[in-house]
């Protein structure tokens, strides 16, 4: 870890001092700050590699993830034979592999809803903080509506009718992305309403107003940057969570539909055959396991960088 | 404090109907809605269907049903559960006990390993137990309930713990499903099913209360008065648990508090793999049955109790913490 901090130039040997700009201080300091939470850096390692190991999934292994091992006769190959690295699941399909192209759904997927979650959660925030007043009332009492419930009943529910409204088939990528982040953007809204409410109290708020500038220009270019550091805290822990909340829904059988992989779905006839193979019930578990962590640690480290109360 | 409890009260009224209407409007989606069950059944043809339609009253505008179902509701007909062929509240009152065993234990276990937790890593921070507590929080936060739930059966159900001290051969084996065995029944066998379910509970939970608890006592740690008292001579677990901890608490008891509906429906995922015969349970069946009175009843208790102690947890915070006004 060390490696990395030293490869940065540092902010001094960058730019000379008399012209260093704020910003640019700033960030440095951010990201000094964050290199020095090694946990955090190691998160973000370990979801780098993560990350790389997704995209390049077919780079990386020399099986189809949802080909049959011609060798499989009705019992799980266990890891190591024919050229199994982690064995292959109940249907002899090999783990590793499902492994890598099952962290392609699990990280879009959650990667996505988190982004939508956040447009939605930013947008009625924003909207709320800014005007206040009766517009305020409307949308936060929507926000307590919509928190009231609780979320995996709730979650469970309306994949379930999507399911049976036309075939489970129906639940697929796009629909859970867009139901989970229909479903979480409450969190976010709160937090930029907060920050918005403060923030347009401020003098350079008012400064922005005095020369003309329309309220579109008040909310993207003095607003919204501001309130940017809880959000990709918020973002981050989230993405988490969604990781979570995706695999849960897989393993009880309203999310991924098979033969798609996903971690979550991948676990979902595990408990079955855990007797004969245990594997296929370790591995998927423990990467959702030490991705979400990886999230955590590094969601953790960003709060302590990007909030300037903490030194 | 009175007028400010009437104006709380007041405000969740709406807010429950509009929980409700969003609750019956979400599942009117259902294909069939409340006759969704029948649907599937090949013996009932189009135009018994459509007779039931009527009778059952379906025909109606939404609105309509859905003011003669809020009617029903408050006054305690929750309506027809198709699956269990009983009504609502009998099916629910039949799971009710299971759910809260699970819950109870596991939410005491945690609520009281996670004070002590807590308390000592705040008392001695960057201590090893405090590394302990900090890093067990996050493996908690991170961990996947189900996959949990998993390694712990397959540790202690499916293969079991043997090993050999003291000249005996021990054989630790636990049940993983099911709140009883069929045969038995008795306490020590009710303790046995409870392990499992009540450590993946707990496992989660605890991961929660420490960490609440360690930065809220700490805070208090730092407080004027906590110097007052060591200044004035005070032994330190007087002062630790009569000064401190009192103060601690506050934040603590709400927390607790907001996380209390959740005992009512159970865990929905730790009861479905150990097999536990309650609400979480009984909801994935209904759900996988279509069973609309049920669904409907057990979402809408679930936000009620939600905006109920979210209230309570207001309420006694004041009632705990002088210092706060309400206007």
């Amino acid at each position: 870890m060390a490696g990395v901090t030293q490869t940065l130039p540092s902010p001094g040997a960058l730019l000379p001092a008399a012209i260093e700009d704020d910003f640019v201080a700033e960030r440095h300091q951010t990201w000094r700050k964050f290199s020095r939470h090694r946990l955090a850096l190691s998160g973000a390692v370990v979801l780098l590699l993560l990350i790389v190991g997704a995209a390049f999934a077919p780079w990386l292994t020399h099986f189809d993830p949802s080909a049959i091992d011609t060798h499989w006769s009705g019992t799980p190959l266990a890891p190591g034979q024919f050229g199994h690295i982690l064995g292959t699941d109940e249907i002899g399909r090999d783990l590793y592999t499902r492994l890598l192209f099952g962290a392609r759904i699990s990280l879009t997927l959650a990667i996505s809803a988190v982004v939508i979650e956040i447009i939605i959660g930013t947008l009625i925030g924003a909207i709320a903080g800014f005007y206040g007043g009766r517009i305020d009332g409307a949308l936060m009492r929507l926000t307590d509506t919509f928190l009231s419930i609780p979320l995996l009943p709730l979650l469970l529910v309306i994949t379930g009718i999507v399911a049976a409204s036309s075939s489970k088939a129906a639940l697929n990528f796009v629909s859970i992305v867009l139901i989970i982040a229909a479903l979480s953007w409450m969190n976010v809204a709160r937090l930029v309403r907060g920050a918005f409410l403060s923030l347009r109290e401020k003098e350079f708020c008012e400064a922005a107003r005095a020369i003309g500038s329309n309220d579109t220009r008040i909310v993207l270019r003095h607003l919204l940057p501001n309130a940017v550091a809880p959000i990709v805290v918020q973002a981050t822990l989230d993405v988490g969570n969604v990781i979570l909340l995706e695999s849960a829904l897989s393993y009880l059988g309203f999310g991924i539909q098979p033969p798609t992989a996903s971690w979550g779905s991948m676990l979902a006839n595990a408990q079955e055959n855990i007797s004969i193979a245990p594997w296929a019930a370790i591995y998927p578990g423990l990467c959702i396991f030490i991705t979400v962590l990886a999230v955590n640690y590094m969601g953790d480290g960003l709060r302590d960088a990007l909030d300037p109360n903490v030194h | 404090m009175l007028t400010y409890t009437i104006r709380r009260i007041l405000q969740a009224i709406p807010l429950l109907i509009l929980i409700s209407v969003i609750l019956f409007a979400i599942l009117h989606q259902m294909p069939g809605g409340p006759l969704a069950p029948y649907m599937q059944n090949p013996h009932i043809t189009a135009a018994d269907i459509a007779r039931l339609k009527h009778n059952f009253g379906l025909d109606r505008p939404v609105w309509v049903q859905y003011v003669s179902w809020l009617g029903k509701y408050v006054t305690g007909d929750w309506g027809w559960s198709t699956m269990n062929s009983t009504p609502v509240t009998e099916a629910i009152m039949e799971r009710l006990p299971a759910t809260l065993e699970l819950m109870g234990v596991s939410f005491t276990v945690s609520v009281l390993l996670g004070l002590v937790l807590g308390i000592v890593a705040a008392v001695k921070p960057y201590s090893p137990i405090d590394y302990f507590v900090t890093t067990f929080a996050f493996f908690g936060f991170s961990m996947p309930v189900f996959w949990f739930a998993l390694m712990l059966q397959m540790i202690f159900s499916v293969g079991g713990i043997h090993f050999q001290a003291f000249g005996y051969a021990f054989d630790f084996n636990l049940p993983s499903a099911g709140a009883t065995s069929t045969e038995g029944g008795d306490f020590i066998d009710r303790v046995r099913h409870l392990i499992l379910p009540v450590t993946t509970l707990a496992l989660i939970q605890l991961a929660t209360w420490s960490r609440f608890t360690r930065a809220s006592m700490q805070e208090v740690l730092h407080t004027e008065y906590m110097r007052t008292a060591a200044a004035k001579g005070l032994p330190f677990m007087r002062i630790l648990l009569k000064h401190g901890l009192k103060n601690a608490l506050m934040p603590v008891v709400t927390i607790t508090a907001l996380a209390l509906p959740g005992l009512f429906g159970g865990a929905i995922i730790t009861e479905t793999i150990f097999a536990w015969p309650g609400m979480g349970r009984l909801f994935i069946t209904a759900l996988q049955q279509q069973d609309f009175s049920l669904l409907m009843a057990f979402l809408v208790v679930s936000a009620f109790l939600v905006v109920l102690f979210n209230l309570l947890a207001d309420l006694t915070y004041g009632w705990l913490d002088p210092r706060v006004k309400y206007d």
